[in-house]
């Protein structure tokens, strides 16, 4: 990073303390030095500083790097700053931090990605998926809630035929929205779990169907292959379905987050973006360059286990909690 | 952005022709390429700078290779890095004292924590053990039932838990109930909570110490990014864990998440999940690790190419000396700086086929302060000594034991350590690896 790379290594005042000590204890001791770097950084960064140094941009930068915001989007937003400090339009540090957050908003609005409605009549159907264990049950279980709320008829169409429990996981959560799950034995071919399922919801004239997938590395063709399949079913059942394809992002996740959108848009085209697990240190950075590149929306983030720990995706909000 | 690491780094030293040492200027472009590519792998930013600044110490100044580029020979120098700071430590478990034992894991929620559990149990099975799978995990929905399918899938006993108890009466419980099943080691999966969730931790805690487990392992999803060294350092604060597991490696995470959990607990990753059958277990390898993380297996692969060349070019040397008896002092002491820079013996051998059981290899490994130990024990010799041990008397032991600022018995040591790695090497020069464990006996 041209600029920046002036500062000396902080790694010396650790080096000093004891020569004998092994690396990982020195680094050990390092992190803990640094540690209230990790945690209400922006303001003491700014705290009494008149001038816009080298050393406030690479702090600027490791508050970025280490909130997952990966590279290339670090060093799109650290450059445009820098650029206006050379010319001259940014002399104060206060600002310097205004613009760094303006630009990172300007690429968490999207609008809507545009994607069928259902009929008058006829329910709307969401599909869910992800990789393994990012939260895809639990965030059915709290959306359904969301429309329960609001007094609509929900199903739960039980497609992870695959993973051990992950019916009796759904089947709990139905109870505790009071919503029907539609289930087959686990090994059931889930176009075929859909395919009931649709034709269950459309009888029984519900409003909002969740079709719950295994979890799955986008790598696996096969596996894709499946989920296009059911997309497929879906559609054959009930034309526009499923109107919309929700992926589910776990906020601890680094940069592999961006291979899974590309291929599971790849696949199937997504609608939206949930990024769950915000409650916990992880800051969800990476949807930062996924929805400057994606542009896909986030619809809610998840922050927590609980009914209602569900909520939509504030983009200030979020800005603000990098920065906290 | 990994293909173009190599790229970017045979670019950035395209300037730079002929040979040499890498010098600092040169040195220092390349480390930016690493530093991003590191960054990029998820490896965390502080990890990412401490070590990029121990490369830089590292390469400024060394000569090289005769085979490689200024490119390849950087990449070769983070390689070998990587694989050290991931290295080290014995991977197995390690389950001591009377049975039954008991092994804990612990995580976020949904790191893998159920699934790793019965492939555990699948694999300890294989081995001869017989496994108890515990559902500790209370909270999320089905996550007992979920144990409870696999354990039957795969003919491991699982323990009926009351979902009403505690986790850690649970684990009592169950402990009590082990020998009656025919147990001989628990292995408890506990509900994932977040590291920072101090009322759940505490329960960790509280298990802890009502069962004492040989080992508790952190199970880690490979596709974490920054926040993996929060997460572990918590864990390990709270627990004192004894080992890393890392899930979901079939894909296409560059894993760095391994190279900072490694570097803020020090604790040994020891095995990795790649799929989500029961037999998607396998040992951790600290150098398919770094390409992995650096992404790039072929540079790497060329890099070894030209380094077992060379290796090879003195392991010649080293042969026609052994067959003519002539190993000497000045031999073991280059064999020792040969087996610092390639890894500990135990991981060489560990690689050769009927060795992974030997015993007592640990003694045979050099560590660093060992090693400079024995540098000057030997530098105090006279070039006849070395060149012949049989010489060294007591007054020469009490001279070279002055000499070098250490006591008699640490010459001697050293003595007893070289006669028998020369015994040993000679037997290998003879017999090849057979039979080798009749030497550790
Ligand atoms: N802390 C926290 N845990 C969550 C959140 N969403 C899901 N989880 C937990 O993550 C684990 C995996 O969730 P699950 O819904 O089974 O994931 P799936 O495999 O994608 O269906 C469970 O233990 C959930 O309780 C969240 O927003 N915050
Ligand atoms: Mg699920």
């Amino acid at each position: 990073m041209p600029g920046l790379s002036k500062k000396k290594d902080t790694g010396k005042e650790i080096k000093d303390a004891d020569q004998d000590k092994g690396l990982f204890q020195r680094l050990q001791q390092g992190l803990l030095k640094t540690r209230s770097t990790f945690t209400g950084r922006l303001d003491r960064l700014f705290l009494g500083k008149k001038e816009i140094t080298d050393d406030l941009l690479e702090e600027l930068e490791e508050i970025l790097f280490t909130s997952d915001i990966g590279v290339t989007t670090t060093q799109e937003l650290i450059d445009s700053v820098q650029e206006k400090v050379v010319r001259k339009e940014l002399k104060d540090p206060e600002k310097l931090k205004d613009a760094l957050r303006d630009h990172i908003l300007s690429f968490l609005k999207v609008t809507e990605v545009p994607h069928p409605v259902p009929e008058p009549g006829e329910p709307l159907v969401i599909l869910v998926i992800g990789v393994n264990g990012v939260g895809k049950t639990t965030t059915i279980g709290k959306a359904a809630q969301r429309f329960r709320m609001e007094g609509k008829q929900v199903m739960l169409v039980a497609a992870d035929t695959f993973r051990a429990a992950a019916v009796e996981q759904l089947v709990v959560w139905g109870e505790r929205v009071e919503a029907e799950v539609i289930r087959q034995k686990t090994g059931a071919d889930p176009s075929a779990v859909v395919f009931d399922g649709l034709t269950a919801a459309i009888s029984r004239k519900i409003d909002v169907v969740f079709i719950d997938t295994a979890g799955r590395l986008h790598t696996k063709t096969n596996l894709m292959e499946e989920l296009s399949k059911i997309h497929r079913v879906a559609g054959r059942k009930l034309p526009g379905a499923p109107h919309e394809a929700w992926l589910v992002l776990d906020a601890t996740t680094g940069q592999n987050a961006i291979s899974q959108v590309e291929m599971f848009n790849k696949a199937l085209g997504l609608s939206h973006i949930i990024l769950t697990k915000l409650d916990g240190t992880a800051k969800g950075g990476i949807v930062v360059g996924i929805l400057q590149q994606f542009k896909i929306p986030v619809k809610y983030i998840g922050i927590g286990e609980k009914l209602d720990d569900l909520r939509p995706f504030n983009a200030e909000d979020f800005v603000q909690a990098i920065f906290d | 952005m990994f293909e173009s690491l190599t790229e970017k780094l045979n670019s950035t030293f395209k300037k730079i022709t002929g040979r040499g040492r890498l010098s600092e200027t040169n040195v220092r472009d390349a480390l930016k390429e690493v530093r991003l590519a590191l960054l990029e792998a998820d490896v965390n930013y502080k990890v990412v700078k401490k070590l990029v600044e121990d490369i830089r110490e590292r390469a400024v100044g060394q000569e090289v290779l005769q085979s490689l580029t200024p490119g390849q020979q950087i990449i070769k120098i983070v390689n070998e890095e990587l694989i050290r700071l991931m290295g080290g430590a014995k991977k197995g478990l390690e389950l001591l004292g009377r049975t039954p034992h008991s092994l804990m894991l612990v995580g976020l929620q949904g790191s893998g924590k159920t699934t790793t559990a019965a492939k555990l149990a699948r694999c300890l099975l294989k081995q001869g053990r017989k496994p108890y799978l515990i559902p500790a995990d209370v909270y999320r929905p089905a996550a007992i039932d979920q144990l409870e399918k696999l354990g039957a899938q795969i003919d491991v006993p699982v323990y009926p838990t009351d979902p009403a108890l505690k986790p850690e009466e649970i684990c009592l419980d169950a402990l009590s109930k082990a020998g009656g099943e025919g147990a001989d080691l628990l292995l408890i999966d506990t509900a994932g909570r977040l590291h920072i969730d101090e009322a759940l931790m505490a329960e960790l805690v509280r298990i802890k110490k009502e069962i004492r487990p040989g080992e508790i392992l952190l199970v880690a999803d490979a596709m974490t990014g920054q926040d993996a060294v929060n997460v572990a350092k918590n864990f390990n604060d709270s627990l004192d864990i004894t080992g890393v597991i890392l899930s979901k490696m079939e894909g296409d995470a560059r894993g760095g998440a391994a190279l900072s959990i490694k570097a803020v607990t020090g604790k040994p990753i020891k095995f990795i999940g790649v799929g989500e059958k029961m037999d998607a277990l396998e040992p951790f390898y600290p150098d398919r690790m770094a390409s992995q993380i650096l992404g790039m297996g072929d540079v790497l692969s060329l890099v070894e190419k030209a380094q077992a060349e060379f290796d090879e070019k003195e392991a010649r040397k080293l042969e026609k000396k052994l067959k003519k008896n002539e190993f000497d002092l000045e031999d073991f002491q280059s064999q020792l700086r040969q087996m610092k820079k390639l890894g500990s013996l135990e991981q060489i051998l560990g690689m050769l086929p009927g060795t992974g059981q030997m015993k007592n290899l640990k003694q045979l490994k050099p560590d660093e302060k060992e090693l400079i130990k024995v540098e000057a024990i030997i530098n105090s010799m006279t070039r006849e000594e070395r060149k012949n041990y049989k010489i060294i008397n007591g007054s020469r032991r009490q001279r070279i034991a002055r000499g070098s600022g250490n006591r008699v018995q640490d010459v001697n040591r050293l003595l007893k350590n070289f006669t028998q790695t020369k015994k040993m090497m000679e037997h290998i020069s003879k017999r090849g690896f057979a039979n080798m464990e009749s030497f550790f006996r």
